[in-house]
């Protein structure tokens, strides 16, 4: 592998851990993010929120709330449904599936418990929450659909009654062989296991502040967000204003991790309560109501066989997974992206042939599912590497020994799993021995061993993953989502010598304007700080994708990387006729035309621009000097751009109290060319903490009547740093050769298997108690129950 | 999350709030340190008309020795519970407590008082006031009394304070050297309300227990004193076959409630370990 | 609708002492601190992330003590010296701690720095060369979904390392 640039020339950035420029502002308490956002004649949204998880709105009483001094208007789901047309969560390329339309509020039936019904908007937040107190609304409680079992169950009563049942949609995969495979097995292997719904969290809530001016036709919405252009598509095509005419403005965003690319009916409702105003409308979700509206992710039971014959090779798989949406499905990604990618990802790493497995994905009567950070990963890895582990303590093989003996060998590539994901080439071998080495695993060995003696119950644990990063068209376009997988960049030499930068691509603190502005500066030969990078506004910034699914350094990357050399062609041929030379004979170092051979200074690009923008008089006739050029890349060759890497982590069991104490992690990742590898190792150390996170304390627990019980910062457990280990993290590089940049993602590796690592962890220290947990989180009640403590 | 509308009074002395919350009625709340407080307004749990700030009262201040006690006054912030050297010596007990309380900017401004008169049942000081055999100074309408923490915590949030009274003071029976103290908690994530907790002080003579009071807390509608299990471990030195039966006694000491998190067996399974832990370290000092 | 002007909700006058400046205001009394200073004053460096006081995103240091600006109403703070993060950024205060957040990448959304920065802020004034446990106990209210934490922590014991060796050196003659 040779490295796209040496580090050892002047402007070489790739591969160079550089602070991010944008991060000074945020440090000094200068971030502007929509929630600080506030606009001449802005008003407040507020919704009053369905208390019943499932009922009738017979009767809604909204005069005293309309009376009240400071209310601007109280809007209803008919008020809303009059300019808003109704939009449904389906894609064609899920076959079968199946959800109901939705508007902004509910016409007559609430499906959540926190679900929004009507709004107010008043001169401020609080006078907008003393409305809704005055609001009254009678309900007529319909049966509630709670639990994801009781969905499926046949004769329960139907989240929705217009459907034939609670199904959404089922798939099924099946590369043949299978029963044959367990039939000739020496092992098999069976277990379920459940997962829990857990939902993003970002610091700063969802928010938005839509802008109409009735006079220009003009829609302006600032919204935390990461995508952009599908608001700005959304906004158009649902309110029927030209695409031309609705601005979506995304500064900086408070997080995002997923949550804040799916359309929400308050979002939607704020819209429109700007058309119906005419005025600046501004909603914060609090963070109660974050709890309750925000997506929410996972919520996945397991049943998995495996198959393995005498010696440890795994023959089969053969999985049933079951997952509860919510009463819809989100749009416009839908809510079964994630049990698609579990029953895709189940056994990706290793190298067998029969593979069977069933999705059924249902409604239930609570807030919807989405895609939130490393989507079906967790559980996909979960599922794989718990049943490998099962494997391994059946036939008396240690962890790394059966994966090392079952994982795709490393020139084995290219190649492509049992469900059909073709992967281009991946380092499970060199992941897994580099892992042992960082780990010191013997040494683990050992001094769990002698603690062991001495009543301390520590584990070891660890979990091969695969990644799917760069998504094509196959993700979603193929469905007839308006989402796009392409980016543009537009960039320009400006007339004092510097580079600017609009890219498509977005940033929520990842660093993606950090990377850019390294692409760009490395490509074209400039010092760093010269390069200005700008994102999010669909009226500056080429039309794309966006940052999501892992695609902001391989796509956008590439879109910078493509748009820097166009420009560097365009400025080396006028400093050509400049200086009378070939454009081959002449380079850019340090934002000087140098001579390619000699690295002789000859004239800076500042000259050059100069020139071009002020004198075009004194170059040659006919010369038009393209001092901007735009670039549009979509990703080609193969569908996917696949990562993968490995984990470790070292954890303790108090077997008497059920506290579980994470001593330290490791992670082995390779998402192919690392542009700056202080970034990369704080993508996955910040993803490492999510997946710790459903490990040990995540989990939206519901009551029967489909009520949230810990929707609170207090007491929705998010991980915070006491209980957090250092994680050391090392690096193997395997380029994507789809690419002339040659990344891949990692924002998602670290959440994609650390769960599976602590489940493997804590079963690796209950063992001598033959005590075994298949559940997450793993809390103190459930080893308690394990150990039957209690 | 934005409160109702309130008035707010600044109160500078006793007799100022107390007479402030009487011409208010059932609509007035003191307001101190305002950690819980606050969430409730903001919630819209509470809405009081006048809201009276006590903060201001210089009395409600200081820490100080009166003869065999400390008076610790009410607007004794939780991060001075770290830092005051009369509380390192004269009640250590709450020393040893302080770091457990929530985080750091929490303790920065909430009072011992106010824990106190909110009687939070999850909350390490109300029971550590049971601990001590504290006494509880309220200010009402016919003066000044004092309450001992035993007599104190009456039910959920309902202690021996009327509504409208003031807690003002906290004397706890100065520590002397023959005792000894202990204190730990179950809680999910530093400074999380804890699964149970657990205070103790222990009076001791020639390695045996004298006295002790061992009061739990996150096990029921109140702060709970476990009687039976200070019985089970006084008159004698603390072995294996005493904490056994220590822990054995809480059946009938502790009655946790039904929660959908933590199941009322499984909660006095965790009493139990963590009073056995707390008496093993105990007997090492005793 | 009644023609009448309602009675408007109660304002109060209230005065602080804001990163250093006089100030005054008209509040409601039931304005938190964290609003009046994101709204009435606009200095929106301060964050509101829960308006309860469990994710430390509205630290501000009122009377030198850091406080949840959530947790206290605007008008308890009359008289008071509140800092917050614009303050003490243009004050230099937390100039060493703020580079090395930045040297190491100990922020991405930026969200919860500001509170991650004046809690840090009041740590290294209180305990001059904490543990990487004392770090992480201190931080134990300051919610950050990015980052994984390690490298705030990392940041911070390097600034009180670089803090301890200055004031070492101050201290030895030369």
């Amino acid at each position: 592998m040779t490295p796209l640039t040496s580090l050892d020339r002047p402007n070489s950035y790739i591969g160079r851990s550089v602070p991010r420029p944008n991060a000074k502002r945020l440090l000094a308490g200068r971030g502007r993010y929509v929630t600080d956002i506030r606009l001449p004649r802005m008003l407040h949204a507020a919704f009053l929120r369905s208390p019943y998880a499932h009922a009738r709105i017979a009767r809604v009483d909204v005069d005293a709330a309309r009376a009240l001094a400071g209310v601007h208007l109280v809007a209803t789901g008919a008020d809303l449904a009059k300019i808003c047309t109704p939009w449904t969560g389906t894609l064609d390329h899920f076959k079968g599936m199946t959800s109901e339309p939705q508007l902004p509020l509910p016409l007559d039936r609430v499906v959540w418990a926190g679900q929004a019904v009507l709004a107010v908007v008043a001169e401020s937040r609080a006078i907008a929450e003393d409305a809704l107190e005055l609001i009254s609304v009678d309900y007529e409680e319909l049966p509630a659909i709670v639990d994801l079992d009781a969905a499926r169950e046949p004769g329960t009563p139907r989240v929705n009654p217009a459907g034939s049942s609670n199904i959404c949609f089922r798939a099924q995969l099946d590369s043949g062989g299978v029963d044959e495979a367990f039939a000739s097995a020496a092992h098999i292997i069976e277990e379920e296991f459940s997962f829990g719904r857990h939902t993003p969290v970002t610091l700063e809530p969802r928010a938005i502040v839509a802008d109409y001016d009735p006079d220009g036709g003009m829609l302006t919405v600032h919204h935390a967000t990461q995508t952009p252009y599908q608001f700005q598509d959304l906004y158009s095509r649902h309110y029927r204003i030209p695409e031309a005419r609705v601005r979506v403005i995304a500064p900086d965003i408070g997080g995002s991790f997923g949550l804040k690319l799916h359309v929400y009916h308050e979002d939607m409702a704020v819209v429109g309560l700007s058309i119906l105003l005419g005025r600046p409308v501004k909603f914060v979700a609090d963070r109660l109501e974050s709890f309750v509206s925000d997506i929410h992710a996972r919520d996945h039971h397991v049943r998995a066989r495996m198959a393995i014959d005498a010696d440890g090779r795994i023959l089969a798989m053969d999985v049933h997974d079951a997952t509860a949406i919510g009463a819809f499905s989100t749009y416009p990604r839908t809510s079964v992206v994630e049990g698609n990618q579990v029953i895709r990802l189940i056994g990706a790493p290793y190298d067998f042939k029969s593979y069977r497995a069933a999705l059924e994905v249902v409604f239930q009567n609570k807030v919807q599912t989405s895609q939130y950070r490393a989507v079906g990963h967790p559980i996909a890895c979960a599922v794989t590497e718990r049943m490998v582990d099962l494997a391994a303590a059946r036939i008396g093989l240690d962890p790394f020994a059966i994966r090392a003996k079952n994982v795709i060998p490393d020139d084995a590539y290219p190649t492509a799993s049992p469900t059909g994901y073709r992967f281009e080439s991946l380092s499970h071998q060199v992941c897994l021995q580099r892992l042992r080495e960082i780990m010191d695993y013997d040494a683990l060995r050992a001094e769990q061993s002698e603690l062991r003696q001495r009543g301390i119950h520590r584990g070891i644990g660890i979990a091969t993953f695969v990644e799917i990063t760069n998504p094509s068209p196959a993700f979603y376009g193929v469905g007839g989502a308006r989402i796009s997988s392409q980016d543009g960049a537009t960039i320009s030499l400006t007339p004092s010598g510097e580079v600017r930068c609009a890219i498509s691509v977005t940033e929520q603190g990842q660093g993606t304007e950090a990377i850019i502005s390294q692409i760009v500066a490395d490509q074209l030969g400039l010092a760093q700080e010269h390069v200005k990078v700008i994102t999010g506004d669909t009226e500056v910034t080429p039309h794309g994708g966006a940052t999501w699914a892992c695609r902001g350094a391989g796509i956008g990357g590439e879109t910078a990387l493509q748009a820097a050399r166009k420009l560097k062609a365009n400025i080396l041929e006028i400093a050509a006729l400049v200086l009378q030379e070939q454009p081959a004979a002449l380079n850019i170092i340090d934002g000087e035309v140098v001579n390619a051979a000699t690295r002789q200074p000859r004239l800076a690009i500042a000259e050059i621009a100069r020139i071009a923008y002020f004198r075009s008089d004194t170059l040659p006739p006919g010369t038009q000097a393209q001092l901007t050029v735009s670039h549009h890349f979509a990703p080609q060759g193969y569908p996917f751009a696949f990562t993968n890497g490995i984990q470790g982590c070292y954890v303790e069991v108090d077997a008497d109290t059920g506290f579980i104490k994470l001593l330290k992690h490791f992670v082995v990742e390779d998402c192919g060319r690392i542009i700056n590898p202080m970034l990369v190792d704080e993508q996955v150390r910040g993803g490492v903490v999510q997946g710790l996170g459903a490990a040990l304390f995540e989990e939206c627990r519901y009551g029967e009547t489909g009520q949230l019980l810990n929707g609170s910062l207090a007491d929705y457990l998010v991980p915070m740093a006491m209980e957090m280990p250092d994680i050391v993290i090392a690096h193997v590089e395997t380029p994507t050769a789809d690419t002339a940049l040659g990344a891949k993602g990692c924002g998602e590796a670290g959440t994609a298997a650390a769960s599976a690592c602590v489940l493997n962890a804590v079963n690796d220290a209950l063992a001598p108690f033959c005590a075994s947990i298949n559940a997450v989180p793993i809390t103190p009640a459930r080893v308690l129950e394990a150990l039957g403590r209690f | 999350m934005k409160a109702r509308a309130f008035s707010y009074r600044r109160a500078y002395t006793v007799d100022e709030a107390l007479d402030a919350h009487a011409s208010n009625g059932d609509d007035a709340r003191f307001i101190a340190g305002g950690q819980s407080l606050v969430p409730a307004l903001a919630l819209r749990l509470q809405a009081p008309r006048i809201l009276i700030d006590i903060n201001h009262i210089e009395e409600l201040r200081g820490v100080t020795r009166e003869g065999e006690w400390l008076r610790i006054g009410a607007l004794t912030r939780h991060c001075e519970m770290l830092t005051e050297p009369l509380i390192a010596e004269f009640a250590p007990l709450l020393r040893a407590a302080a770091p457990f309380v929530a985080h750091p900017a929490i303790r920065n401004r909430g009072t011992l008082g106010g824990s106190v008169a909110l009687a939070d049942p999850a909350s390490e000081f109300p029971a550590m006031m049971l601990a001590l055999d504290a006494e509880i100074e309220i200010a009402g309408a016919s003066g000044r009394r004092r309450v001992r923490a035993d007599e104190f915590f009456i039910d959920l949030f309902e202690t021996a304070a009327a509504p409208g009274e003031l807690v003002t003071a906290i004397f706890v029976p100065r520590f002397r050297c023959n005792q000894r103290i202990c204190f730990d908690e179950l809680a999910r994530r530093r400074g999380d309300y804890a699964l149970v907790g657990c205070g103790m002080q222990a009076t001791c003579k020639d390695g045996l227990i004298e006295g002790i009071r061992i009061a739990f807390f996150s096990v029921g509608n109140v702060p709970t004193r476990a009687r039976s299990a200070e019985a089970a471990v006084s008159g004698g030195r603390i072995d294996a076959e005493r904490i056994a039966a220590a822990q054995a006694a809480l059946d009938s000491d502790l009655a946790p409630p039904e929660s959908d998190e933590v199941p009322p067996a499984m909660r006095l399974h965790l009493a139990r370990v963590l009073l056995g832990r707390l008496l093993g370290r105990l007997g090492e000092v005793a | 609708m009644s023609s009448d002007i309602d009675e408007a909700e109660e304002a109060v006058r209230v005065r602080f002492i804001v990163n250093g400046r006089k100030v005054a205001c008209e509040v409601a009394p039931r304005d938190t601190l964290v609003d009046c200073l994101r709204n009435s004053l606009e200095l929106t460096g301060t964050h509101a992330g829960c308006e309860m006081g469990a994710c430390g995103a509205c630290l501000v240091r009122l009377d030198g003590r850091a406080v949840h600006a959530c947790l206290m109403f605007a008008v308890q703070a009359d008289g008071a010296r509140i800092d917050t993060i614009e303050g003490l950024s243009e004050s230099g205060d937390i100039a060493d701690l703020q580079a090395e957040f930045h040297r190491r990448n100990a922020l991405q959304c930026g969200f919860c720095t500001p509170g991650m920065l004046i809690n840090a802020h009041e740590l290294l004034s209180r305990l001059a060369e904490p543990s990487r446990a004392a770090i992480r106990d201190a931080l134990s209210g300051n919610f950050c979904r990015c980052t994984g934490y390690e490298a705030i922590v990392d940041a911070i014991a390097a600034v009180a390392d670089a803090r301890a060796a200055k004031a070492s050196q101050k201290g030895s003659p030369e």
